[in-house]
């Protein structure tokens, strides 16, 4: 595995791949030091053209604790402002020597252009509305870990609830369970889903009412509801929202103790998650935080140190290369 | 006094095909018949200064004119100019081409419109024809000076680069146009329903994670300018039709007996949307690629003459543009050196109609057709095409006369090229390279 | 051209498996603190041989497993894919940590798991159980019981098991890791 771009892109094998490592690498996090050398030496850049804290200090622990330096670069700090382009950026930041880049990007593909720029391996962190496979991942090792499947997700039942078209969780978690096999559902009103056929192209049903849907589920996922979603004449209020799509408290109720309820978080309070998640007992949503980092830790071991790679080009003397750009 | 020989090609015009030598002599046919120039070896038609285009397998035919061309002068020359895309038209067998008004400044005056048409002049590789907005600015809020514009010798008016959003104000501007001798063409686009579009919407926007440009957007604009044909009895040109919704109105239309003309563009009858699975904003274009269905309704539309002309809407943009990303890069492709070539590649239609839709039914359209598109017969203008209609080639980017870099066709064959290039009497592509 | 030679038998492996036990239990007089962990992966069994045999002697201790992979020296070199997931006994400070595998190559992999190990606590002490040595060190690690030390050239392998032990020459992948 050269890049970690899409859940496509990785397939079924190396899905249960990466998360067979993960147990590993979260039997690392439970030592009293939770810190390896296999990646001594190896530097990953963490490129955020997008603000997310989370993501980034997930991403920073796992390169830690795998003993590699880590550099980060946001773009309010970056040059990117003053008109630079993103593939002087990357090339500039390659040339001080970097085995990994972890992307985060708000334009759907910009991992698969960076990845033409630089010899570096790309993770995709987030990119646009499209993909967030380390998400998908820690979010297909939560349920693994909560219901104790191992070996794939046959005939689980899975909804996911709210607005799908705008969310790369979304993509990268239905590419994901799917691949595992188990049955999706999307549920939420026609404005927030992908156009097309969903059931040919992503292998989904989808249901445009959450109750009948929770009768017959084994995972609840809710998907946050942006506020701005409402101008766009998408839903008419986060009160009917919440009314058509949310966990109430009424449905809370209902859900089967034995329901897995998640959230890549932050959650809306009040909108989709409509009760105190610590009184579901199914909530396993801190769970979800915790195993980011053993996931991320599993994918940078996968890319950085699983196999044999060739001898490093010697690094390019940085202050050669910006005399010249000068 | 110049003197051409072109030997050994067959002759395709709107009258037909024959095998026949064709010499141009001071800007005019003078002879068209077989073996002419074996006769002329010692000099009687041909003079010593002649110049032999050796044309052996090749098919000589009436230049070919191209609706619509962005050449980005005035206003981003780091994009192409007007000598540079005049050299790539020569190079593509164009010997005439419509200058898309989407300037800056904008041609909605004459003083812009005389400006293009002088470096096209001077340029001198193919008669460059300057088109005028429909709105002042391409604003869609004022109508450009008709007549003004018109008495430069404007024939072609259109906002491309977007569409009139403002129904009241197209019905204005095609009831204005009436009695001008002019045609509007418009860019089919309902602006509000493609906010953010990078892509077709449908299976693979859904997949990509990219917002969709829906096939509506597209027809709904088509089915509107239609009914205000209908209703004004202006003539109307409808650019780069994308989708099978679009080809089906227009047949409608010209079954009704409305004057409507429709186009075309290569990329959009050889490249589908899985394209953009690459994420390479190469790929981008306004319309969008569309599926191997729409594909199938516009070479069909092609076929059948529902759609009249191949127009490459050749939109240079430079490397630095196309590094941004998808949804921040400007959408265009290069064109004009590989019209034929995808023409050829992807079309499974009469040679002599693939000609036609290149030639003499753009020349009309543009109103050229005094010299463009001509049959090849003495007496008529001197505009002409040699190509190989057969041989296999690929796309070299760094060896394009454009200015821009942004051809999709790098990975796919193309057959057919043009060989040799005659415009205004004078050979100003000769073996596939440009001589001026 | 693949050879195979057996050089144990399953017997001779039950045997050296009792006679190390009693090693064991004689240099850690009383077992006070002694915990068994087997390499991943091919020390595992032979830690719980160990450990079936000590309690059947004298009284059980604590077994567990190591995987050391990603404390390797070689990450980068060559593939390197953990085995099963590490399983370190409670009450690692202060105990005798018997480090078990097969085979006993070049060192390297005792190395990374004394790192591993030493992530878990700080044992008193820490030997090192193994049922070939088959010589060509290349660090400074001697093993404190042997089943059999087995004279071998570079290009062969050493196969182990419950059932004897096998040389095999050519034709086998000299990179897999876990075999040194």
């Amino acid at each position: 595995m050269n890049h970690l771009r899409s859940i496509a892109e990785l397939g079924p094998d190396g899905l249960h791949r990466l998360l067979d490592l993960t147990d590993h690498m979260a039997e690392v996090n439970r030592r009293p030091n939770p810190k390896v050398p296999a990646l001594r030496g190896r530097t990953v850049c963490n490129v955020f053209f997008e603000d997310s804290t989370r993501t980034r200090l997930s991403f920073e622990t796992a390169a830690k604790r795998l003993s590699a330096d880590t550099m980060t670069f946001s773009v309010a700090s970056s040059s990117l402002n003053k008109g630079e382009s993103l593939r002087d950026t990357i090339e500039t930041i390659a040339a001080m020597g970097v085995d990994a880049f972890v992307v985060r990007h708000g334009s759907s593909g910009v991992p698969w252009q960076i990845s033409a720029w630089t010899t570096a391996s790309i993770v995709n962190a987030g990119d646009g509305w499209h993909e967030h496979p380390t998400q998908a991942l820690l979010d297909a090792y939560t349920i693994r870990q909560a219901l104790g499947r191992t070996t794939g997700f046959d005939g689980l039942r899975i909804a996911i609830v709210g607005d799908v078209k705008h969310s790369r969780v979304a993509r990268s978690d239905i590419a994901a369970f799917t691949m595992l096999g188990a049955d999706v559902t999307l549920v939420a009103p026609r404005t927030l889903l992908p156009p097309g056929d969903l059931g040919d192209d992503l292998g989904v049903s989808v249901s445009d009412r959450l109750d009948p849907v929770l009768e017959d589920v084994d995972v609840l996922y809710l998907l946050r509801m942006q506020r701005e979603r409402m101008t766009e004449a998408l839903v008419p209020s986060l009160r009917e929202y919440t009314a058509r799509f949310g966990l109430t408290p009424d449905r809370a109720r209902r859900l089967g103790d034995h329901v897995v309820v998640m959230h890549p978080g932050p959650m809306n309070r009040g909108v989709e998650m409509a009760v105190d998640p610590a009184e579901l007992p199914g909530a396993v949503i801190t769970q979800q935080v915790t195993n980011g980092i053993a996931v991320r830790m599993a994918v940078l071991f996968d890319l950085l140190g699983s196999g044999a790679r060739p001898a490093p080009e010697p690094h390019t003397d940085v202050e050669n290369t910006e005399m010249e750009r000068a | 006094m110049t003197e051409i020989v072109i030997t050994g090609g067959t002759v395709l015009d709107r009258t037909g095909e024959r095998r026949a030598d064709v010499v141009v002599r001071d800007g005019v046919v003078t002879q068209v018949e077989e073996d002419v120039g074996e006769g002329l070896g010692e000099g009687a038609a041909a003079g010593p200064d002649a110049t032999t285009l050796d044309a052996a397998g090749c098919v000589v035919s009436p230049g070919f004119v191209d609706l619509h061309v962005h050449l980005r002068e005035p206003g981003r020359e780091e994009a192409e100019t007007i000598e540079s895309g005049s050299r790539g038209a020569a190079l593509g067998g164009f010997t005439a081409v419509v200058a898309m008004p989407n300037t800056d400044p904008a041609q909605d005056s004459v003083s812009v419109v005389e400006f293009v048409r002088r470096q096209g002049e001077a340029a001198g590789l193919c008669e460059v024809l300057p088109s005028g907005c429909i709105t002042v600015g391409r604003a869609g809020e004022q109508l450009a000076p008709f007549a003004e514009l018109a008495g430069a010798g404007v024939t072609l008016f259109t906002d491309d680069g977007s569409g009139v959003q403002d129904p009241l104000l197209m019905r204005r501007a095609l009831e204005y146009a009436h009695g001008l001798g002019i045609t509007l063409a418009q860019h089919c686009e309902v602006a509000r329903l493609t906010e953010g579009a990078v892509m077709h919407e449908g299976s693979c926007c859904s997949r990509l994670g990219l917002p969709g440009w829906p096939a509506l957007a597209e027809e709904l604009m088509v089915h509107r300018d239609i009914e205000l044909v209908r209703l004004t009895g202006a003539p109307m040109h409808f650019l780069h039709l994308s989708t099978a919704g679009s080809v089906r109105l227009i047949r409608a239309a010209k079954d009704d007996g409305l004057p409507v003309t429709a186009e075309a563009a290569p990329h959009h009858f050889s490249l589908t949307d899985e394209q953009l699975g690459t994420y390479s904003p190469i790929f981008k274009v306004n319309p969008p690629l569309r599926t191997a269905a729409d594909i199938a309704a516009i070479r069909a539309g092609l076929a059948d003459g529902t759609i009249d002309a191949i127009a490459t809407d050749h939109a240079p943009h430079t490397p630095d543009a196309k590094e941004l990303p998808l949804d921040q890069a400007p959408p265009g492709m290069l064109g004009l050196e590989t019209a034929l070539g995808v023409a050829l590649a992807h079309l499974d239609m009469p040679l002599a109609d693939v000609v036609a839709a290149l030639s003499w039914k753009p020349a009309a359209i543009a109103k050229v057709d005094d010299r463009h598109g001509r049959p090849i017969a003495p007496g008529e203008p001197a505009n002409l095409t040699v190509f190989d209609p057969t041989v296999e080639w690929r796309v070299r980017p760094a060896r394009l006369a454009s200015r821009s870099r942004n051809t999709p066709y790098v990975e796919t064959p193309l057959r057919g090229r043009v060989r040799h290039t005659v415009f205004a009497g004078a050979a100003v592509v000769v073996d596939g390279e440009a001589r001026r | 051209m693949t050879t195979s030679k057996q050089v144990l038998g399953p017997d001779d492996v039950r045997r050296a498996t009792t006679r190390m036990a009693h090693e064991i239990i004689e240099r850690n007089k009383g077992l006070d603190g002694v915990m068994l962990v087997g390499l991943q992966r091919g020390g595992v069994w032979l830690a719980e041989a160990l450990g079936a045999e000590i309690a059947r002697i004298e009284r059980p201790v604590p077994v567990g497993s190591v995987d050391a992979s990603l404390h390797r020296d070689d990450i980068g070199l060559r593939p390197v894919s953990p085995g099963a997931v590490s399983e370190i006994p409670d009450g690692l400070d202060g105990s005798v940590v018997v480090i078990v595998d097969d085979v006993l190559f070049t060192g390297r992999t005792v190395r990374a798991a004394l790192d591993a190990v030493g992530e878990y606590g700080r044992p008193r002490a820490v030997q090192l159980a193994v049922m070939v040595d088959r010589g060509h060190r290349e660090l400074p690690i001697r093993p404190d019981f042997v089943g059999k030390n087995l004279p071998t050239s570079l290009d062969e392998e050493v196969q182990v098991s419950a059932e004897g032990v096998r040389i095999d020459t050519g034709g086998a992948s000299g990179d897999a890791v876990g075999a040194s």
